[in-house]
């Protein structure tokens, strides 16, 4: 399909009210010479939901994972990222610490090899923390949050391998949550799910609003407007418009996101 | 708040284990690294020593063939020359080569094209038996076998470049066999429907197309077979009749390389020329495995399908 | 024109059949040969006894030691190495010309000869560091004889592991050593461990780079001795230990024992059968360590 040309300078970027969470300033991405996203400047509310929409290599992916740092070695990221009044894009950063804080839950479901008990505690008790009743207690509370606990209860000990996907990316989930993090950025987690273990998902993600920051990227744009407060366009690499979610998919500004929205491309 | 923003910029335990980690396996392949550099320089000067501390001309070790580096000739120096033992060790390695690669070129285009399920399950496991079996098996079994029967057919004591070629033939021939069968996997499959589509007969697809198309791959095939026939010791040395003569027929005793170095080596004492020439000998298998390395690489660059 | 091509392509492809028969012959020939020579011979009284230089009738208990004892060092000292070297290469090493000159010294010592390697061996450990031949110099040659296959098997079953699994393992927050060793290393080991069983068939077999380093002699030694610093302990690493590789070289060129070629057939088959065994085993052994890693059978702990 033929994108039409939009002008990549004529965008519309709000800065949404209460506290930011966590805020990029002029962000560009580059694989080698290839450049991936574009100054990308956005703010995110503290306990809201944002979601990244495009289509796929607009660079919503990219721009997520320089969060948490995990283009570490992948890309080159210039830009300032700001979480608790550090730039978080510099060379000094402790990853590892910032990595706790921001958690982040991937495409396609990956638990360890391990059981789903283990999935949980594994990195707790890297981490440090040693205290059963304090492990088992993360365990509960994580699952609870997923909404997996009442699935898993019974078989804490078996294969987290032998789990269906849904099951097993909301141990993702709860693998992030046990963590206690800040933020949780979300790549498209329910693109290979089907649509009952997605509802499951979106529900879930409704109720850790309440307690956690969401940055999550899709492209079902229904999603998107089902679960977020804020949304942000992609296109190109270009961060075409970025306004409360029910002001964007009713009345989209630029020509670009009206098309996208509308299913003209992507 | 700001406990987290001090540590954001701190390193922590897991900083550590990094750097250490990182260190760790930064030192074992350093320790390879050092192996090999290791190897080379040693067996490099003790090799040169022949001919700078002994002063034997370059040019009679590898231009003659007299050896007897503990004796001294009829010119009242003691004589090293390596001919002998360089033409009989490439001479084996040339003629396996050249016996086994048609039976591992059948080999791999009945797994590849004529029969690939039924082929790979019974061949691969063929290969790997193959390979499995000791050197000293086999030249334990060339001595108790082929030395007989090529005594009976052709006279003589029964050992040298025959026997040896083929216990070699048998020894490269796995090798063969499984990189070629990657070369002819590496080629596209359209090419053979291509083939087929257009009237070719089966022989014709695989003789035109395949192997055509395969041919570096197959010619690296062979050559990681040479390096491995040039520098095989044991099972030569069982069968090759360890006489320093340069070969008058397939069936003559004679020495190789490999062969010399296993019987002498323990003869003769560190530092004199005697062992110093064999030093030499260990040199010259040293190079010839680095020449193997630099033919494959150059092979590689012009093959046009990589792995 | 077209019922020539036909002819020649039935006379090819029956070509190819007679010489991938001919191959398949072989191997019959070549393990019926030594099993049917060799098993015959094969006694408890055989595998028990010890070796005679001079008189028929010896056996082959102390090379049947030496070489598992080898083995087992070579193991110990290479494993480490090479997971170290592994992990290096497959998550370390940057695309750049010292990765690529790492990888040639590796490939170059992969393909060294390994008469080349055990002269090396000797030159070095028995000479240099006054080893002497021994069971520590044999080791350290077949350490170095094996360095390069079982780090290419190493890095070839850890770059296996999924992508995904090593960053589920960074976005926690674990630090890159960590996610290896507790997450990845255990989802290479099946592959590690069929790795090492191969290797291991290979270090039985190997006798070119021994005869210069373990020796060529096999001292009576003492099974009830458990101190290895003691020197006629059977665990002692700095006597010297002809295994049963090169027992079966040195019974046909220097031997001067009636019975040589007995003795040689049974060790032969010996060899064969463990090799075979080692073989036969590692994918099995490689599969069960996988059921074992994923940890479908796991059980609660603490």
């Amino acid at each position: 399909m033929t994108q039409p040309d939009y002008n990549l300078d004529q965008h519309q970027i709000i800065v949404p009210p209460g506290e930011i969470a966590l805020e990029t300033k002029d962000v560009n991405v580059f694989y080698g010479k290839k450049q991936a996203t574009f100054d990308t400047s956005l703010a995110f509310p503290r306990f809201k939901i944002s979601a990244l929409i495009g289509a796929s290599g607009s660079g919503k992916s990219t721009f997520l994972r320089c969060l948490n740092r995990m283009n570490d070695g992948v890309a080159t990221v210039t830009g300032a990222i700001m979480y608790r009044d550090v730039n978080i894009n510099q060379k000094k950063l402790n990853v590892y610490v910032l990595r706790k804080n921001i958690g982040m839950v991937f495409q396609h479901p990956n638990p360890f090899a391990k059981t789903i008990r283990e999935n949980i505690q594994f990195a707790l008790k890297k981490h440090g923390v040693k205290d059963q009743t304090v492990l088992d207690q993360r365990v509960e509370q994580s699952l609870r949050a997923a909404a997996l606990w009442d699935e898993v209860k019974d078989k804490l000990d078996t294969s987290a391998l032998e789990l269906s996907g849904g099951q097993a990316q909301r141990l993702c989930i709860a693998r992030s949550i046990a963590m206690q993090p800040d933020i949780l950025l979300l790549d498209e987690p329910a693109s290979a799910l089907d649509p009952i273990s997605t509802a499951k998902i979106e529900e879930t993600l409704l109720e850790l609003k309440q307690k956690y920051t969401i940055i999550i990227v899709t492209h079902n744009m229904q999603q998107a407007a089902r679960v977020s407060d804020y949304t942000a366009f992609f296109h190109l690499g270009h961060v075409m418009e970025y306004k409360k979610t029910a002001d964007i998919f009713t009345r989209p500004q630029v020509k670009a996101t009206e098309d996208y929205i509308s299913g003209n491309f992507g | 708040m700001n406990e987290i923003k001090e540590k954001l910029l701190k390193p922590s335990k897991e900083t550590h284990q990094d750097q250490i980690g990182h260190l760790i396996s930064l030192v074992c392949i350093g320790f390879i690294g050092i192996l090999v550099v290791a190897i080379l320089f040693f067996i490099t000067t003790k090799g040169l020593a022949t001919f700078t501390t002994n002063h034997v001309s370059v040019i009679d070790f590898f231009a003659k063939s007299d050896w007897s580096p503990s004796q001294k000739g009829p010119n009242g120096k003691p004589e090293v020359g390596a001919l002998a033992m360089i033409v009989t060790s490439f001479a084996v390695t040339l003629l396996s080569a050249i016996l086994a690669t048609p039976f591992a070129i059948a080999m791999a285009l009945f797994m590849t094209e004529i029969a690939p399920k039924r082929g790979q399950k019974i061949l691969q496991p063929v290969i790997e038996l193959l390979v499995g079996i000791p050197s000293v098996v086999y030249g334990f079994i060339g001595l108790m076998v082929l030395i007989p029967m090529v005594r009976t057919v052709f006279g003589g004591t029964g050992s040298g470049i025959l026997p040896a070629t083929i216990v070699l033939f048998v020894m490269v021939l796995p090798t063969i066999t499984s990189m070629s069968v990657d070369a002819l996997k590496a080629v596209p499959r359209d090419y053979r429907s291509a083939a087929l589509s257009l009237g070719a007969t089966r022989w014709q697809m695989m003789y035109k197309v395949v192997l055509r198309a395969a041919t570096p791959g197959i010619l690296t095939a062979m050559i990681f077979g040479m390096a491995r026939a040039f520098g095989e010791a044991l099972a030569v040395q069982m069968v090759i009749g360890n006489a320093v003569l340069m070969p008058t027929s397939l069936t003559s005793p004679t020495a190789t390389l490999t062969s010399q170095l296993t019987t002498q080596m323990g003869n003769t004492i560190m530092g004199t020329l005697p062992n110093n020439a064999l030093w030499t000998l260990a040199l010259v298998l040293l190079v010839m495995s680095l020449v193997f390395n630099v033919i494959v690489k150059l092979i590689g660059k012009r093959s046009a399908f990589k792995k | 024109m077209k019922i020539n091509a036909k002819k020649i392509n039935k006379l090819a492809i029956g070509t190819i059949w007679a010489l991938v028969s001919v191959v398949v012959l072989i191997l019959i020939f070549l393990l019926g040969y030594i099993l049917v020579t060799g098993l015959s011979d094969i006694s408890w009284k055989f595998l028990t006894s010890t070796s005679s230089s001079i008189s028929a009738g010896g056996g082959i208990r102390d090379q049947l030691f030496n070489s598992v004892y080898l083995l087992v060092l070579t193991i110990i000292i290479s494993l480490p190495i090479s997971l170290g070297a592994g992990i290096y290469l497959a998550e370390y090493a940057k695309d750049n010309w010292i990765t690529t000159l790492i990888k040639t010294a590796i490939e170059v010592l992969s393909s060294l000869p390994s008469i080349v390697v055990g002269l090396f061996g000797y030159l070095i450990l028995v000479i240099k560091f006054q080893l002497d031949y021994s069971i520590l110099s044999g080791a350290i040659a077949l350490t170095i004889f094996n360095l390069p296959l079982l780090t290419r098997s190493v890095e070839d079953s850890i770059e296996e592991v999924p992508k995904l699994q090593r960053e589920a393992g960074l976005s926690l927050g674990l630090s890159k050593s960590k996610t290896i060793v507790g997450v990845v290393l255990p989802l290479a080991i099946p592959g590690i461990i069929t790795g090492v069983i191969l290797s291991s068939g290979r270090i039985f077999g190997e006798a070119a780079a021994l005869i210069y380093t373990a020796g060529q002699s096999a001292p009576i030694v003492s099974y009830t001795d458990w101190n290895p610093f003691s020197p006629s302990s059977f665990l002692n690493p700095m006597r010297p230990a002809e295994t049963l590789a090169v027992h079966i070289w040195k019974l046909n060129t220097e031997g001067i024992v009636p019975d040589a070629h007995i003795v040689s057939s049974g060790a032969s088959a010996v060899l064969i059968i463990v090799i075979l065994i080692f073989n036969l085993s590692s994918r099995f052994f490689g599969n069960w360590a996988y059921r074992k890693m994923t940890g479908t059978t796991r059980k609660k702990r603490g």
